[in-house]
């Protein structure tokens, strides 16, 4: 719906404008630096040593649980909070030393924080107003905007006689007016329905590509990041765990940690003894340094009856569960001994109570151990 | 959800006590102000227009009525200077001590009103606290004879004690501004000054129509302030109805005059409950 040449209003430099999806970012250069930010509340540590490059047009997600420290790092950016220690840079101008007004930098707040008093177009020009940017232009400008995201017809109400959706669209044409550098997303989507949502997530995904602003969004929803995003940075407990593409952070995930949050996996904790893994009853030869290993291995890289095929790691074991997801279930499968696998399957088949699984040696990634912290 | 004796025993009695002890006597005052008083002063129960017709001919109730409105807008004027500042710096900046610093501006509203009062008369008077101090300091050579029994005095004492009653609806309306409204203007770009005329202020503006009313109202009918303190030039219009009432012996005369403030105050009540509506967006 957030369609066409909004570029040619909000964009400074359409040459950013087509940033395919999914591309590593970068080669480009970095249009936001976060150099080893730290932040505290009192004892409470929120935010330790947090280096990051947003590049120009990029997609940026910063995924993380409740209380990891994701929406404080969003408030460092927008300059709400004040980092313990550590440095911003927006090019060769250091950010953190601005107040929140000087930078360029506009956000869309989690509950649209719209302005009660004002009308919809007066919202969204707000920020041109303050600037005291032309009449004409200001009214040319809000025009475009409100077309853009087809609030038009609503320019006169006051944000409380729109829905939800509504306030959601007018935020972020009153932050895109501005035509900031970066614009920064606090968990938008979260207070909308999940078919909303999901809508809203393609519309804002191929705005953001039409306009080329760098976009910095901030949600505690796996799926969400992994389809809108170019990349992903997955906080922990205030510690950066990966920061890797969607698909790079699924397919090799760095951390116990990140492959548990990102999707389904198998932890499969074993030791490397010359050149052969073992893991509970299972084993198989491998090029591992000696010494205690942790894989990740995801359940649609497991089959269920025997292949054949040379190379496999294959068991025998008894269904415990079977979860339907529509096109795929889930299985639960005890083995020998304490091991219990998850293993994606096509729907329809219905397997017998003993089943052989195999999978490839291959597909099981090393991943890091993710100790507690607090 | 409720029997209807339970409906009955709950609102039956504060209904009976708004009619016995607030409808009959304004109905009585409302008849009085049509009566008059004979020479051999007595009542006489004869409607004529009489007593609104002197309060309009005799500059003595007219004058101290406008007067009075003057004093009460002066007094409404620096409560709400001194109240929002307050308000503000509270609400905004006080951090852990917003709750010690609302309790100081809670806390002399216990205090017998009788005593505050009092209590600028012994600053004020020519042997006062503040006469002594400048003439110990060589300031001035002798007491400063405006400072008690003046108009001064009496705006003084009422912006005192009225204060906090403007403070408090200002504080609750800039408490109730979500603070993501202020950050979203200075994301926007607005400096703090900005941010203050453009979105604080006008959110607050219920707050500060609820204040200005306080002030006025209760100012308007105050009697007490101007008696201590007000001397000859600071009689305020309730002092003229409460001499009416009592040594005068002038009920319908004082009745009159009373119904006048009414009128002034339900219309002002009323219209400041229509502003706020206005301008209030929850």
């Amino acid at each position: 719906m957030l369609r066409n040449d909004f570029s040619t209003m909000i964009s400074p430099t359409t040459s950013d404008a087509k940033v395919a999806a999914g591309a590593v970012s970068t080669a480009k250069p970095a249009l936001l630096a976060i150099r080893n930010v730290a932040k505290s509340f009192g004892r409470n540590v929120v935010l330790r040593d947090i280096s990051l490059e947003i590049a120009e047009g990029e997609f940026l997600t910063i995924l993380g649980e409740s209380g990891s420290g994701k929406t404080t790092l969003l408030r460092i950016i927008a300059g709400f909070e004040r980092a313990t220690s550590g440095e911003l840079w927006m090019g060769t101008e250091r950010l953190d030393a601005q107040p929140p007004y000087r930078r360029r930098v506009n956000t869309v707040f989690q509950h649209y924080a719209l302005f009660p008093h004002l009308t919809v177009e007066e919202n969204v020009g707000y920020g041109l107003r303050v600037a005291k940017r032309p009449e004409a232009e200001i009214t040319q400008r809000v025009v475009e905007a409100l077309a853009k995201v087809k609030m038009t017809e609503h320019a006169k109400k006051k944000p409380s006689k729109i829905s939800g959706g509504q306030q959601q669209r007018v935020a972020l044409a009153r932050a895109l007016v501005n035509r900031p550098r970066l614009l920064l997303l606090d968990e938008p989507l979260s207070a909308l329905d999940a078919n909303l949502r999901r809508q809203m997530q393609v519309e804002l995904k191929s705005l953001q590509r039409e306009v080329g602003i760098a976009f910095v969004f901030v949600t505690h929803d796996q799926e969400e990041a992994m389809v809108m995003s170019d990349r992903i940075a997955l906080l922990r407990s205030g510690e950066l765990e990966q920061v890797a593409t969607p698909r790079e952070i699924y397919s090799r995930p760095a951390t116990a940690y990140v492959a548990q949050f990102i999707g389904h996996t198998n932890l499969l904790r074993g030791a490397v003894r010359d050149g052969v893994v073992r893991c509970e009853t299972l084993s198989w030869s491998s090029t591992l340094p000696d010494g205690p290993v942790l894989f990740s291995l995801r359940p649609e890289q497991i089959r269920l009856g025997s292949s054949g095929a040379s190379g496999m790691v294959r068991t025998r074991g008894r269904i415990l569960h079977q979860a339907f997801h529509g096109a795929t279930e889930l299985i639960r499968v005890q083995c020998a001994g304490d091991l219990v696998l998850t293993v994606r399957t096509t729907s329809g088949s219905a397997p017998q109570n003993e089943v052989e699984v195999e999978f490839s040696p291959s597909d099981a990634v090393v991943v890091r151990e993710s100790p507690e912290r607090n | 959800m409720f029997s209807r004796g339970y409906k009955t025993v709950v609102t039956v009695p504060p209904l009976a006590w708004v009619a016995v002890f607030l409808l009959v006597p304004y109905l009585l005052m409302f008849c009085y102000s049509f009566w008059s008083v004979s020479s051999s002063q007595t009542i006489v129960h004869s409607w004529n227009l009489n007593n609104y017709q002197e309060l309009l001919a005799k500059p003595v109730y007219w004058e101290t009525l406008l007067r009075s409105m003057w004093i009460a807008a002066r007094v409404m004027l620096f409560s709400l200077l001194l109240g929002y500042p307050l308000a503000y710096l509270l609400s905004f900046y006080a951090g852990v001590r917003k709750d010690l610093l609302y309790q100081m501006v809670i806390i002399p509203l216990w205090v017998s009103y009788l005593v505050r009062a009092y209590a600028w008369k012994t600053i004020l008077g020519a042997d006062g606290v503040l006469n002594t101090s400048l003439q110990y300091l060589h300031l001035t050579s002798h007491p400063m004879d405006f400072l008690l029994y003046s108009p001064f005095a009496v705006v003084l004492t009422l912006t005192h004690i009225y204060t906090p009653f403007t403070f408090l609806p200002i504080y609750a309306a800039l408490e109730h501004i979500p603070r993501n409204l202020i950050e979203a203007s200075h994301d926007l770009g607005a400096s703090p000054s900005q941010t203050f005329w453009k979105v604080i202020f006008p959110l607050s503006i219920p707050g500060v129509l609820a204040g200005a009313t306080f002030a006025f109202v209760l100012s308007l009918g105050d009697f007490l302030a101007p008696l201590l303190l007000g001397g000859p030039s600071g009689i305020m219009i309730s002092n003229v109805v409460v001499s009416l009432f009592g040594a005068a012996y002038n009920w319908p005369l004082g009745a009159a005059i009373s119904l006048c403030m009414l009128v002034i105050v339900v219309s002002l009540l009323f219209f400041s409950e229509k502003l706020e509506k206005k301008w209030s967006f929850s």
